[in-house]
């Protein structure tokens, strides 16, 4: 570092002082350090100053203007992506089972060219045996099910006979499985006692019964982006897909938080929560101040994991019983901190508003200091 | 295949043939053999037919037509004039029909008898009778967006006008008479039916659509002061107060007299001033707010052997009837009589003249309302070459978002009809048309599209613009401000919180509430918070030692704790009442509230 910014050093930002030191000729540099460091502090939040109630204003607001839009992508297979409030409060609140879970698969070098690209994605696609179908034919006399299989999409997804039958032997209980070329035949085992109400149960099971593809991903929609071209499925299953070796694990993402949180850990979670929030955001046009929401999902992910701003979420981590009971299911936590007791520190702002004591934020920070002479307050004399 | 039917929502069976069924029941719904109030829908999709008799269906009339030729003749109509026909017969024949909803889904109703083909089922009596009373009121309706019409038909009925002739005799809730109401230039046949000017309920100002220093944004209006002066928009507001001689059991009962100084709850010789010997006050008089207009005393709440002991007893209880806050006026009319379980009743009519101020809210009748934003001095209005000054002046602003080209079509019409002396039909789908209106100005010396050349009220200068300017009917609204002002520097309070009672006629204080708080902490603004917050602030004594809420004996000037006894530290904090109602609460769950003091300094 030049000896002219060490001075700066821990004071300053790292990537400041870098960029500072790359673009400012060596003899201009304390001077230009000096008014960065005047600009720095100038622009840094001042103590007690409520971010909080800010963040939360300047998210609030403005989601009270946004439609209960639901995007619909311009393409042959029709996909739906929530978008509007619902998906923000879907994000904020860190559900686990988010409406319409979405990934979008970057491909490697030689895939990415569009060259095959649809049986690519096609192949990513969970096929379940109900899809390769044209026929089911219930036979009550033989206690079995001829099935008439579809041999062109089979074809298309590069399923053979012999695969089925094997997937379907392993997915079933109380029946063998018998097949060639078009054809398969599912038999019942066992006695008599078995009637059309077992056969029925068993074609309704047989039909859902997994046979390729990737567990989850219902709908897949290759998309030309740029250059390349990469691939947007319905439902998301991020480490299977990762797994594959035609995928760019670099880039590939879904829009499901928890699951990011769970494959690539918290930070990718945090940043995940962040670009999903933007995104809707600036889908309607909305400019909410970057700030504001990195407070608010820092707070939802420092614990480790990711926590939706719920009574189950955020707030239960408050240490205040008061701050707890004023959001929701006040008696609940009243009790709980009585069985325990718990005793409330009166540090933040609500429970000082219950008890009408100035909040400790802004003008109710500062005490007045005063310097009092202790021997002659001890001797009783006062000026 | 067969189609189900059902009757009122429940399965009735299935028929063959669905169009042999309906016709027959249409058939005999006009001949009179099934009653007319039935109406019945096919619905292709779910191939069933739903044939409804229930009450609460909305339902409308329309001409038969039978081969693209509708069923009321030249005949029926001579006959309608001559008197022979009334509307039950037209019934009756099978010439009108009422469809609902449903059937209308299944009906191809003719706008106009020019349209009718033989596809055509019904005809149109007239478009005016797609309409509501109020609705067919308004000129042009067919020039303003739908909502808006609708919701200008509803402010109608909001209007301050003359209800009943005999108002003088009644004794009517909350009732407003406009003193010089007028007919509209531009009418519509529904004035003609319904008699409206037998009971109109606006007047016809001089409206310039123009801005006025800013004091018209947003909605509001400016009047001319010498308008108001001259009569516009006065109205009196009449309120009647009752009171009822009641008996209880035991042979007691009220009684409605100047009540006795001795009695519970008196209020002071002032407040019993206007009340004459019989005990209620006199015509004519001028009364104001807590004034006693009908003094009345009920026994005593709760009877008890007792009494006969207690020196407290056998009291009676004020139960007069006084002006509630804020209200005055005058006297208009006192009633003795005698209810249905005869008991003595007593209503007194009081009256108050209302004369236009600013917040009191008037509207045309084009979805243009507004409230009053100032009162000019007619010295100061702008005024046109020919020296006419606006009654109001009108906010340009208000017409290209909300488009009510009836506005301005309202607006030369009239000024073509009064320059003209002759009243404009402007019947919504049948109006004058515009382009005839035009020329009959340009033909009076008129500018065609209404403008005029305008001056400045105060300088004289003349104003760059042309404005906009002609009469308009406008009607005053019943929403005025003397009966929504309302203010508190400090007041009642709740018996249970100690914190401001809530609303108008509890001369309550206005919520700070949770977002509003968040916006003083959102600035820092904590004192004024807390200041704000002070309106239950309470000084409770608790006990250093086992931080419960001690006891302050103001006889003994002592302090004790409910618990440790009188020797223990107490110390009195202050913290706003509700929040020492929670502790009470948590005790009574059982939860023990430890208060731990600590210096804050």
């Amino acid at each position: 570092m030049h000896k002219d910014l060490e001075d700066y050093d821990g004071k300053l930002p790292g990537k400041m002082l870098q960029e500072l030191e790359e673009k400012c000729p060596a003899g201009k540099l304390k001077k230009a350090a000096k008014r960065l460091y005047e600009e720095y502090l100038a622009v840094k939040v001042d103590s007690g100053e409520s971010v909080g109630v800010v963040a939360a204003e300047s998210i609030g607001e403005p989601s009270t203007q946004m439609t209960l839009n639901t995007f619909h992508f311009a393409g042959a297979a029709e996909m739906n992506v929530t978008m509007g409030l619902p998906r923000v409060v879907e994000i904020l609140d860190g559900r686990k089972e988010i409406k319409t879970p979405m990934m979008e698969i970057f491909l490697k070098a030689p895939y990415n060219k569009g060259k095959d690209i649809k049986e690519i994605a096609l192949a990513l696609k969970e096929t379940t045996f109900g899809e390769l179908v044209t026929e089911f034919n219930l036979n009550v006399v033989d206690l079995k099910i001829d099935v008439k299989l579809d041999t062109e999409r089979m074809k298309q997804l590069s399923i053979t006979t012999a695969t089925v039958v094997k997937s379907l032997e392993k997915g079933i209980k109380g029946a063998t499985v018998k097949g060639e070329g078009s054809d398969l035949v599912l038999k019942l085992k066992g006695g008599e006692d078995k009637g059309l109400n077992e056969l029925y149960k068993l074609k309704e099971n047989v039909r859902k019964i997994y046979i390729s593809g990737i567990k989850g991903i219902a709908q897949v929609l290759p998309v030309r982006r740029h250059e390349e071209f990469i691939i947007i499925t319905a439902g998301s299953n991020m480490k299977k897909v990762l797994e594959l070796d035609f995928v760019d694990a670099m880039r590939t993402t879904t829009n499901d938080v928890q699951e990011i949180s769970e494959v690539l850990g918290i930070e990718a979670a945090r940043q995940a929560a962040l670009n999903e929030v933007i995104r809707v955001f600036e889908a309607q046009g909305i400019d909410v101040d970057i700030r504001h929401l990195m407070l608010v999902v820092d707070t939802m992910t420092v614990s480790g994991t990711v926590k939706g701003v719920t009574r189950y979420g955020v707030i239960s981590e408050k240490s205040s019983v008061l701050a707890r009971a004023s959001f929701e299911t006040p008696i609940l936590h009243i009790i709980e901190a009585a069985l325990v007791g718990e005793s409330d520190e009166l540090n933040s702002v609500v429970e000082n508003v219950m008890l009408n004591q100035p909040v400790p934020i802004g003008t109710g920070l500062p005490g007045l200091v005063a310097k009092i002479d202790k021997e002659k307050l001890e001797h009783g004399e006062t000026k | 295949m067969t189609t189900e039917v059902y009757l009122n929502g429940k399965y009735v069976g299935d028929v063959e043939n669905k169009d042999d069924f309906l016709k027959m029941l249409k058939t005999e719904r006009r001949r009179g053999a099934v009653t007319t109030n039935l109406n019945a829908m096919y619905d292709d999709r779910l191939n069933a037919i739903f044939v409804e008799s229930d009450r609460g269906r909305l339902r409308r009339p329309v001409i038969i037509v039978k081969d693209g030729i509708p069923t009321l003749t030249e005949k029926h109509i001579k006959q309608l004039q001559k008197n022979e026909l009334g509307w039950n017969d037209l019934v009756q024949q099978g010439v009108i029909e009422y469809l609902d909803a449903a059937e209308e889904e299944n009906a191809l109703v003719a706008f106009d008898e020019k349209d009718l083909t033989p596809e055509h089922t019904h005809l149109e009596i007239s478009p005016l009778a797609m309409l509501g009373l109020s609705a067919s009121l308004i000129g042009y309706g067919n020039y303003i967006q739908s909502s808006r019409f609708i919701i200008s038909a509803r402010n109608l009925r909001q209007s301050v006008g003359l209800y009943a002739a005999n108002y003088h005799v009644r004794m009517d809730m909350d009732i407003n008479l406009l003193h010089y109401p007028q007919r509209p230039v531009v009418t519509t046949a529904m004035h003609d039916i319904a008699q409206y000017d037998k009971h109109p309920s606006g007047q016809n100002l001089v409206v310039a659509v123009l801005s006025y220093r800013g004091y018209n944004m947003e909605d509001a209006i400016v009047l001319n002061k010498a308008s108001i002066e001259r009569g516009f928009g006065r109205s009196t507001y009449f309120r009647p107060a009752a009171s009822e001689e009641l008996r209880y059991s035991g042979g007691l009962m009220d009684n409605i007299a100047i009540p006795d100084k001795e009695i519970k709850g008196y209020k002071s010789e002032k407040d019993y001033r206007l009340l004459e010997e019989d005990g209620i006050v006199f015509p004519e008089a001028k009364v104001k707010e807590e004034d006693v207009i009908i003094g009345k005393t009920s026994p005593p709440r709760f009877l008890s052997s007792l009494d006969e002991y207690s020196l407290a007893g056998n009291v009676r209880r004020e139960s007069s009837v006084a002006l509630r806050h804020g209200e005055e006026g005058v006297v208009d009319f006192v009633l003795v009589t005698e209810n249905e379980e005869g008991n003595k009743l007593v209503q007194v009519r009081l009256r108050d003249a209302r004369v236009p101020e600013i917040g009191d809210k008037f509207t045309s009748r084009n979805f243009q309302k507004g409230v009053v934003g100032l009162i000019v001095p007619a010295t100061d209005m702008p005024f046109t070459s020919s020296g006419i000054t606006p009654d109001l002046i009108f906010n340009p602003h208000s017409i290209p978002s909300r488009m009510s080209v009836s506005y301005m079509l309202e607006m030369i019409g009239a000024k073509a009809g009064a320059m003209n002396g002759r009243y404009i039909d402007g019947t919504t789908f049948d109006a004058e048309p515009e382009e005839a209106i035009r020329k009959e100005l340009i033909s009076l010396g008129f500018r065609e599209n209404g403008v005029e050349t305008m001056y400045h009220g105060a300088t004289g200068e003349r104003l760059t613009a042309k404005i906009y300017i002609g009469p308009m009917y406008y009607l005053r609204l019943k929403h005025m401000v003397a009966n929504k002002i309302q203010s508190r520097a400090r007041g009642p309070i709740q018996l249970l919180t100690r914190q401001p009672t809530e609303g108008r006629a509890k001369e309550g204080g206005l919520r700070f509430g949770e977002m509003e708080k968040d916006t003083l902490v959102a600035h820092g603004a904590s004192m004024l918070l807390k200041e704000r917050f002070d309106s239950d602030k309470t000084v409770v004594p608790v006990c250093e030692n086992c931080g419960i809420i001690a006891i302050h004996d103001p006889y003994k000037n002592k302090r004790y704790c409910p618990i440790c006894g009188e020797n223990t530290e107490v110390n009195d904090i202050e913290i706003s009442y509700a929040f020492k109602l929670i502790l009470d609460e948590f005790k009574s769950m059982g939860i023990y509230p430890k208060l731990v003091l600590k210096s804050k300094y």
